[in-house]
């Protein structure tokens, strides 16, 4: 058992160590030049010119203080400073409530109704009662689309015709929830752009609907990012935490070589934690975020 | 928070414009923040690096025109080549003389393809065409259904196979169909995949074998960050990328992936996507977006929106009134829903020279919200009321503000914000009349 973990922890120094190989190996001293290498790396990973400074700063400042000289000895340094960063933020699923109530909010087209159902199949696995609410009834087929995910995953769905008043669904799904005693209730939103405030202004309608609903509900809501998204995440988070109070982020499509930085400098700045991870779209492709494996692969080539 | 790239180059500019002889220093110190700026735009490292080198080898030791200082020189160049890099030309659809050409629209998942096959298919109708729509997307659930919905919406026929047939030989039969059926051109809306995944890319790749694209469209979100170049390439290595969709421009990115895409692929930015409506879709002007990008604000387009929402007579009858000063509630309602008319207020904001930097200074949520609000209240109140606001007291105002769904405080808010505003107008109103008898206004 102890073996195990041991060597599975040694698997995961080792990949560290070859991502960084890029930036560290090779390399005789700590010299400048290898700080700004790092810090391209770290900007091409969607970090931010300025989160990625601030990072190479406190990294380099460490080193000094330590008088490290030895390019190896820089990593563990990095891998502390960026996993301290995201990890500072908190991000465990508040599932304790019955029902609990999640709700899934985000840009267009960033992927909420598949980690919905993602989620949906994760609790079902866990023994658990889902319910779905289809609350986007603005997009073309987004019902059927959330209608396919809750047959897929077994859970229960509550849905209006298209175009109705998305929070008499949401009040519907957790009356419908309070009397079939579910256990998670999860509510796939519809896709609006942060910059669109008669949205924004509905989204934070569903949400006060909700608590009226349901007293301390909804007790996630989750930004889904998407890992592709460069700096405009920032202004995504800041906006739809402003009307929903934001707990938390799921950042998906990290199967493919987008690095997803930016939740680097989300973390940083505002304070909020990623929670899970998109990487497929497959109903099991859902894992939960682990900030060692995520700084790695931020220097993979 | 960080700063617009319009902002950041501004001040660059700014402070070389301040400064009569142009020294390398200058230059570097003006490429770094050039370099800054791109970067926080999402404009992908690469290009970065490259578009400051060509701007700095063209600035340091240049012939310095002589209506131009040093600095203004630099500025041009920073601005010849982001015009030059976005394209200069106003590219268009290229379709076959005969036979139904196919338009086929590859991009990663979430790009906002099925959207834009139904605005491309609504775009080409109105020009006299009869596209056919083609649901090649089967794998995303209800990817088939939200793409009949659209056609359905636009009145062109979705030719599907359910989810059961391959893309591949779906493809071949659409054609087929389209021929039969005299429907040109053919818009394919593949499945979103990422660029690394192999398999996936294979199909396109055999998609294209089978009908012979005379476009190959690359929807690409506005959004999106450093990948920008690695993905655009990527499709662009194995299919032959002909133009690319930008799509979500409506959010407040900078827009740097079209830089990245651009020059990644060399093949240019046709069209935009500008909001979820399906007229929300416009032949991309590499000029506009360049200016945009360089802080010159896109008056085009602001002006375009400013008279498809002005209403001459109204506006004649407006200035009257404010001359005899009997500017009412009504009128007030009248001028909000004129605003309205134009479209989002950041999104206006952000078209103005300059403005760009009110952002974050005024709360524009927030004024979108009142508007609605003082909708709300006006529409709550009797012709008597709107017509003179003084007789309206304590009950009233707690009648409206019921009626409304608003608070009483709100009621008096907009009544105060009202009388501000008649005020503001007496003023100004005085302020003309004594410049036009001290001949200082010429007379309209
Ligand atoms: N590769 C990959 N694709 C994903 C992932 N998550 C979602 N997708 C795909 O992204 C596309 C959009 O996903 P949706 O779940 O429909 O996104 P949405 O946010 O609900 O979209 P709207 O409701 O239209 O705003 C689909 O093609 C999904 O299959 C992921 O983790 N990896
Ligand atoms: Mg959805």
């Amino acid at each position: 058992m102890w073996e195990l973990l041991r060597s599975g922890l040694a698997k995961t120094r080792q990949q560290l160590a070859a991502a960084l190989q890029g930036v560290f190996g090779n390399r005789l001293y700590v010299d400048e030049a290898m700080f700004e290498e790092l810090e391209e790396a770290l900007i091409r990973a969607d970090l931010g010119v300025g989160t990625a400074g601030s990072v190479v700063k406190a990294v380099k400042d460490r080193c000094a203080q330590d008088r490290i000289g030895d390019p190896a000895l820089v990593l563990p340094v990095l891998q502390v400073e960026l996993a301290a960063r995201l990890t500072r933020a908190g991000g465990v699923l508040q599932l304790a409530s019955r029902p609990a109530v999640l709700m899934i909010v985000g840009v267009n087209g960033s992927g909420k109704t598949t980690t919905v159902g993602k989620l949906a199949h994760r609790f079902r696995q866990e023994g658990r009662r889902v319910l779905l609410g289809a609350t986007d009834t603005f997009r073309a087929a987004a019902i059927d689309q959330l209608e396919v995910w809750a047959r897929r995953a077994g859970a229960d769905l509550v849905k209006h015709a298209p175009g109705g008043d998305p929070a008499a669904v949401a009040f519907d799904a957790i009356n419908a929830a309070l009397a079939r005693r579910v256990d998670v209730v999860i509510l796939d939103t519809a896709g609006r752009m942060h910059t669109r405030s008669d949205l924004m202004q509905e989204l934070s309608k569903v949400r006060r609907v909700v608590g009226k609903a349901l007293p301390g509900a909804p007790h996630e809501t989750l930004l889904v990012l998407d890992a592709t998204t460069g700096q405009n995440a920032l202004r995504q988070a800041e906006e739809f935490r402003a009307v929903t109070q934001l707990t938390g982020i799921a950042l998906t499509k990290l199967d493919g070589t987008a690095r997803g930085g930016v939740v680097v400098a989300i973390a940083d700045q505002l304070g909020l934690p990623v929670k899970l991870v998109g990487v497929g779209e497959r109903i099991d492709d859902l894992r939960d975020f682990d900030p060692e494996a995520f700084a790695a692969a931020l220097f993979e080539t | 928070m960080f700063a617009t790239l319009s902002q950041r180059l501004q001040e660059t500019m700014r402070r070389l414009r301040g400064r009569g002889k142009l020294t390398e220093a200058d230059v570097a110190a003006a490429m770094r923040e050039v370099r800054m700026a791109l970067l926080e735009a999402d404009v992908s490292l690469s290009v970065v690096k490259e578009f400051t080198s060509r701007v700095r080898e063209r600035s340091v030791g240049i012939d310095v025109l002589q209506s131009l200082s040093p600095a203004q020189h630099v500025i041009k160049i920073v601005k010849e080549e982001l015009t030059a890099l976005l394209g200069t030309e106003v590219p268009r659809l290229q379709l076959a003389p005969a036979g139904p050409s196919v338009i086929m629209l590859v991009g990663l998942q979430g790009a906002g393809k099925t959207t834009v096959a139904g605005k491309l298919a609504l775009h080409l109708k109105s020009q006299g065409r009869h596209p056919l729509l083609v649901a090649a997307d089967t794998r995303r659930p209800a990817a088939i259904q939200q793409l009949q919905v659209l056609g359905e919406r636009v009145g062109v026929p979705v030719f599907t196979q359910g989810d059961r047939v391959g893309a591949v030989p779906l493809a071949r039969a659409a054609l087929a169909s389209a021929r039969n059926e005299a429907r040109d051109p053919v818009v394919l809306d593949t499945g979103g995949r990422l660029h690394v995944d192999d398999e996936l890319m294979q199909e396109l790749e055999e998609i294209k074998a089978a009908t012979r694209p005379v476009e190959i469209l690359l929807v690409a979100d506005a959004m999106t960050g450093q990948e920008a170049v690695s993905v655009a390439a990527e499709f662009h290595r194995r299919l032959g990328i002909t133009g690319v969709i930008l799509t979500k421009l409506d959010s407040d990115t900078r827009g740097g992936a079209a830089l990245s895409v651009r020059s990644a692929t060399g093949a240019p930015v046709k069209f935009a996507g500008t909001g979820e409506k399906l007229d929300m879709f416009e032949v991309f002007h590499p000029d506009r977006l360049a200016s945009r990008i360089l802080g010159m604000g896109d008056m085009l387009t602001l002006i375009e929106k400013a008279e498809a929402a002005y209403d001459a007579e109204q506006a004649r009858k407006l200035e009257q009134k404010l001359r005899k000063l009997d500017f009412t509630l009504e009128d007030f309602l009248d001028q909000m829903k004129q605003l309205k008319k134009m479209g989002p207020l950041d999104q206006l904001l952000d078209m103005i020279p300059g403005m760009e930097r009110m952002r974050g200074k005024v709360d524009l949520g927030d004024s979108q919200r009142d508007l609605k609000r003082a909708e709300a209240i006006i529409n709550s109140m009797t012709r008597e009321e709107r017509l003179n606001p003084h007789v309206i007291e304590g009950r009233r105002r707690r009648r409206i503000a019921l009626g409304s769904g608003t608070r009483v405080q709100d009621v008096n808010r907009l009544l105060k914000q009202f009388d501000e505003a008649k005020k503001m107008l007496k003023h100004m109103a005085h302020l003309e009349r004594d410049a036009r008898r001290g001949g200082r206004l010429p007379r309209r």
